[in-house]
């Protein structure tokens, strides 16, 4: 209970700062959109040459890009941490952050929340529902209930990924530039993985799990019958790799000994 | 003159001092170059080329693309906005240089590092790792770097009024967003610009974009005839041109209504 009345009332300070300056909060929520559309445009222009991507439809992967935005969006608005290292590690915060009544990952969450890409929630099911009303897609009265369950799923995959690098910085303060790098290879998680070869499917499976994020799920609700297993792993996944990534955290935690002065 | 030749040269050693950034740097640009790689092997499938240009020439322009990037990228709209935040902008509009002209010289020893110790060993490593096919003619070589630095001239300039935009908007983090996601689309990093549908295209004749990505990296890939590469590179010399007069007018009207924030 106190967890959640915490987050609320940070979440209530936040949008009194982001609503002090409107404009740069619109202008930020405008060039998430801008980005997204650009995404889009890839695809459609893609498909102006090409009638099947490894056998999926221009509909189907508009989909898988309207699915991962989700994931994606809940990911981005809670685990804002890819400055971990610098913002907390290296100046010293983290001292500051141990001596709060809760724990230190949901501190640093709230700390970093960024509410308006949550934004991407409305992209994602706008274009879900204009391709799953183009592929005629039938829906059983659980679907929506999965849904949600597997969006959270892939968020947790992903945060899960993030948040066992940021503990790196437990072990090494050195200045690392593995983050960006993370967010580029969540990219290919936006398409079928049958387009990569072997050695990359596994990895965005097993080791970076990126695929959970789109494809797999997704391909539930586009009828894919041969991806079911993945499609259905996804929550299993997201919450065992999540449960790993906080165990790396507090085992990084524990080892902790504070910079500076 | 030697003002700012040393200015190039100051920003290049600290480059140099910071190398160790630039290695993961290759990678992740090898990581994009992988994922579009791929994405364009199952979009060509059978076929063997599309809009003139096949499977293998467009892994080449992908891959040229991005490590020149690398050369004609730059945040200096980015520094500009600080400076101007930080009320330093003051003190450098005092000193004896123009401080637009420091700018992109500063960018430039930026790009020259970026281009021989990302771009060349980048390029070795994706050669290494992917199919692409290097031009054997070098005069192509040499148009292709002719072209690059007008490529890197019209990407500065637009930094350069992006930065400026700061002297009226106060705060232009998301303007400076926008700007990077439109110029990767519209320059022909993603997307060949001839991929666009027809309509499109005529649009994009008439902005400077296209010669910041998709003019260098088609006459890499040997993806244009000889009259377009003049063409292409006349192009780009009048966007140059064109670009110097909004530049020097918003700069003109910035520096009266200049407020200095702090300092």
């Amino acid at each position: 209970m106190f967890y959640v009345s915490m987050f609320f009332q940070y979440v209530s300070q936040y949008m009194k700062t982001r609503l002090q300056y409107r404009a740069d909060f619109f202008m930020e929520i405008l060039s998430d959109l801008l980005n997204q559309v650009v995404n889009l445009v890839f695809i459609l222009v893609v498909f102006g040459h090409t009638q099947f991507l490894s056998g999926w439809s221009r509909e189907e992967i508009i989909f898988i890009y309207g699915f991962f935005l989700i994931p994606f969006a809940l990911f981005s608005a809670f685990f804002n941490i890819w400055d971990f290292n610098d913002r907390y590690i290296v100046k010293g915060e983290m001292d500051r952050i141990l001596t709060r009544p809760i724990h230190s990952l949901f501190q640093v969450i709230l700390e970093r929340i960024e509410l308006e890409a949550l934004f991407g929630v409305v992209t994602g099911l706008i274009i879900i529902f204009y391709s799953a009303i183009s592929l005629d897609l039938q829906l059983a009265w659980y679907d929506p209930i999965l849904f949600i369950i597997f969006a959270i799923g892939g968020a947790l995959a992903y945060a899960a990924i993030f948040v066992a690098i940021a503990s790196i910085g437990f072990w090494s303060d050195a200045k690392t530039s593995i983050m960006p790098m993370m967010y580029n290879i969540g990219n290919y998680g936006r398409y079928p993985v049958d387009i990569y070869n072997k050695v990359i499917r596994f990895v965005l499976t097993w080791v970076l799990p990126f695929a959970f994020v789109g494809v797999y799920p997704a391909s539930y609700f586009l009828r894919k019958e041969e991806w079911y297993a993945y499609a259905f792993a996804t929550p299993v996944i997201g919450v065992a790799f999540f449960v790993i990534s906080v165990f790396i955290w507090n085992q990084g935690v524990k080892r902790y000994r504070g910079a500076g002065n | 003159m030697g003002k700012y030749l040393a200015m190039i040269r100051m920003r290049f050693l600290m480059m140099l001092a910071y190398r160790t950034d630039y290695y993961t740097g290759i990678l992740i640009y090898s990581i994009n170059i992988g994922a579009y790689y791929f994405l364009w092997n199952a979009i060509y499938g059978e076929k063997s080329s599309i809009e003139g240009l096949s499977g293998m020439q467009m892994t080449t322009y992908v891959a040229v693309a991005w490590m020149a990037r690398a050369f004609y990228f730059n945040n200096i709209d980015r520094e500009i906005a600080t400076e101007i935040k930080d009320g330093k902008v003051a003190i450098e509009m005092i000193r004896p240089y123009n401080y637009l002209g420091m700018k992109t010289m500063q960018g430039l020893g930026e790009g020259i590092f970026r281009f021989f110790f990302f771009s060349i060993p980048g390029m070795l490593l994706v050669a290494f790792i992917f199919p692409i096919e290097l031009p054997r003619d070098p005069a192509v070589w040499g148009i292709f770097g002719i072209s690059l630095l007008f490529s890197f001239i019209i990407n500065t300039q637009i930094n350069l009024l992006t930065g400026i935009t700061t002297f009226f908007l106060y705060n232009n983090a998301g303007l400076i967003r926008a700007k990077r996601v439109i110029i990767d689309l519209f320059s022909g990093l993603l997307l060949p610009i001839s991929f666009y549908p027809i309509w499109a295209q005529e649009v994009m004749k008439y902005l400077p974009f296209q010669g910041i990505s998709y003019v260098p990296s088609m006459i890499f890939t040997n993806g244009y005839s000889s009259g377009e590469i003049g063409m292409a590179l006349l192009q780009q010399l009048i966007w140059c041109i064109i670009l110097l007069i909004p530049i020097q007018l918003l700069w003109i009207v910035a520096k009266k209504q200049l407020i200095i924030q702090g300092g």
